[in-house]
């Protein structure tokens, strides 16, 4: 579903992404982990060219996404991104937060749109935070209500990156969960996150990132116990240690 | 100092008065009118990834803001007015809009670049245009951020309209010249136009400050 062939990316002279491979099929959960300054957030925000490359190309159900032909919006529109910092919109409510995109990009009804919108933030466990806004609600909530904005597209893929790294830890579970139950549903996910026990648990294979490279993509049984790498037992055991 | 004060000139003038302050709320209201779209226009093209547009943009700002409106009143009415026969009334609209446009273009670019940068990366991951994103979610949060300034640029305009007097526009400021000029009365003549100036600037500044706490309660 995803197909990223031999990307390199630059920025000037600076190479950030290295030959990247990585074949991410349907109703597959990847999370890409490593320690800072891997490239992580840089290779997930190129899946929907919220990042430009310089060679290589990548492919979301076989359309290209960095074809200057694609177009880039309905492209998008098929993919939810899950930002660290949420970015919700914060002159607008929870519910028009959640309703806008499907209702000024996939021109469906505002009524139609409301209906959703309060199903997902209800779902989400946010039923009573409709008319918030952004600023009113804790960051486990802004969270919930940005998940809830990407899933109202009804996209085939969501994007996190770092979805819970800038919540207090008391709010780390909520935002989990949401992701928990998302992945039961068979959606197409990858995540970068922090959270190895979480990544452990949920995910189908575990992508290793170092200084730009993939360098090991296992099953996280695999990755977590018997590192082929030794950038990979490297960082294991400063996570796990620490 | 032997004066003896008269204020009797004021209600004897009010005519004259009240049809120079008449003038003056039209100027500055078109002139307004026209250099909101204006200056959000400039303000939109200078931060254009186009590199030929932005330049344009640049170009009018920078001029138009380099020159003092006084010339700029005097060369669009002696010398553009040659060419399009704007008349003194359109010539003083059109200089004042255009100066003000050009401080309207910064104050809307900086408004737009205050926006966080996850703002339109947030909007465009969702499918929207660029234009789309703009409308809805960056400039709506812009207008929060420019209100203080747009309200001094509004002030600095009807102020600036008293230099209309220069291409003879009959504006307050010259009902007040030609007041004075037949009944020799500067104090009083000059410290009511004065005072007229003052409760025009003053209403502006209470409209946005009330504008202002509308809009911060919604956040
Ligand atoms: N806009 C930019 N301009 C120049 N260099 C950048 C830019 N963004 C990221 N980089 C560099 O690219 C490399 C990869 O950064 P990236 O943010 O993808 O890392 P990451 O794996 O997500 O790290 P973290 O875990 O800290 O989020 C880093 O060396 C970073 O300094
Ligand atoms: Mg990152």
């Amino acid at each position: 579903m995803i197909n990223i062939q031999n990307v390199n990316k630059y920025y000037g002279k600076h190479q950030v992404l290295h030959n990247i491979e990585l074949e991410i099929p349907k109703s597959q959960i990847f999370a890409l982990i490593g320690p800072s300054g891997a490239g992580k957030s840089t290779l997930i925000r190129t899946i929907n060219a919220l990042e430009e490359i310089q060679e290589g190309q990548i492919l979301v159900d076989g359309i290209s996404v960095h074809d200057k032909k694609t177009d880039i919006n309905t492209l998008r529109s098929e993919i939810g991104f899950v930002f660290q910092n949420f970015h919700l919109y914060p002159h607008l409510t929870a519910l028009q937060n959640v309703s806008y995109s499907p209702i000024y990009v996939k021109k469906v009804s505002k009524k139609e749109a409301e209906t959703r919108a309060k199903e997902l933030l209800s779902s989400l466990g946010l039923g009573n935070k409709v008319d918030s806004f952004p600023g009113q609600l804790s960051g486990g909530q802004q969270q919930r209500v940005a998940i809830a904005r990407a899933l109202a597209m009804d996209p085939k893929i969501m994007l996190f990156d770092e979805p819970t790294s800038a919540l207090d830890p008391e709010m780390i579970k909520e935002v989990l969960d949401a992701i928990r139950k998302l992945a039961t549903t068979g959606m197409t996910m990858v995540v970068v996150t922090h959270e190895m026990g979480f990544a452990r648990e949920i995910c189908n294979q575990i992508v290793f990132m170092a200084d730009g490279k993939v360098v090991e993509v296992a099953p996280p049984e695999q990755f977590f116990t018997q590192p082929q790498s030794d950038r990979g037992k490297d960082f294991l055991n400063k996570v796990l240690n620490h | 100092m032997d004066y003896n004060l008269d204020w009797s000139v004021i209600p004897q003038n009010m005519d004259a008065i009240l049809e120079g302050l008449w003038l003056t709320l039209q100027i500055s209201a078109l002139a307004l009118l026209i250099s909101i779209p204006i200056g959000i226009l400039a303000g939109l093209l200078r931060i254009s990834r186009n590199h030929f547009i932005s330049f344009l943009a640049t170009t009018y700002i920078e001029f138009i803001r380099g020159v003092p409106l006084l010339v700029l009143l005097l060369w669009i009415y002696f010398v553009l007015n040659q060419f399009l026969h704007l008349g003194a009334y359109w010539s003083a609209i059109v200089g004042l809009a255009f100066f003000s446009g050009s401080f309207i273009a910064e104050i809307v670019r900086a408004g737009i670049e205050s926006v966080p940068r996850g703002q339109m990366e947030a909007a465009r991951s969702s499918g929207m245009s660029y234009i789309t994103a703009m409308r809805l979610i960056i400039l709506p949060q812009a207008f929060r951020k420019v209100l203080p300034p747009m309200a001094s640029q509004f002030i600095i305009l009807i102020k600036d309209s008293s230099l209309v007097s220069v291409i003879s526009v009959a504006d307050l400021t010259l009902a007040g010249k030609n007041i004075v000029g037949t009944t020799f009365r500067s104090l009083e003549v000059w410290t009511f136009i004065a005072l007229l100036y003052f409760a025009m600037t003053f209403i502006i500044s209470q409209v946005i400050r009330f504008l202002e706490k509308k809009y911060k309660v919604a956040e």
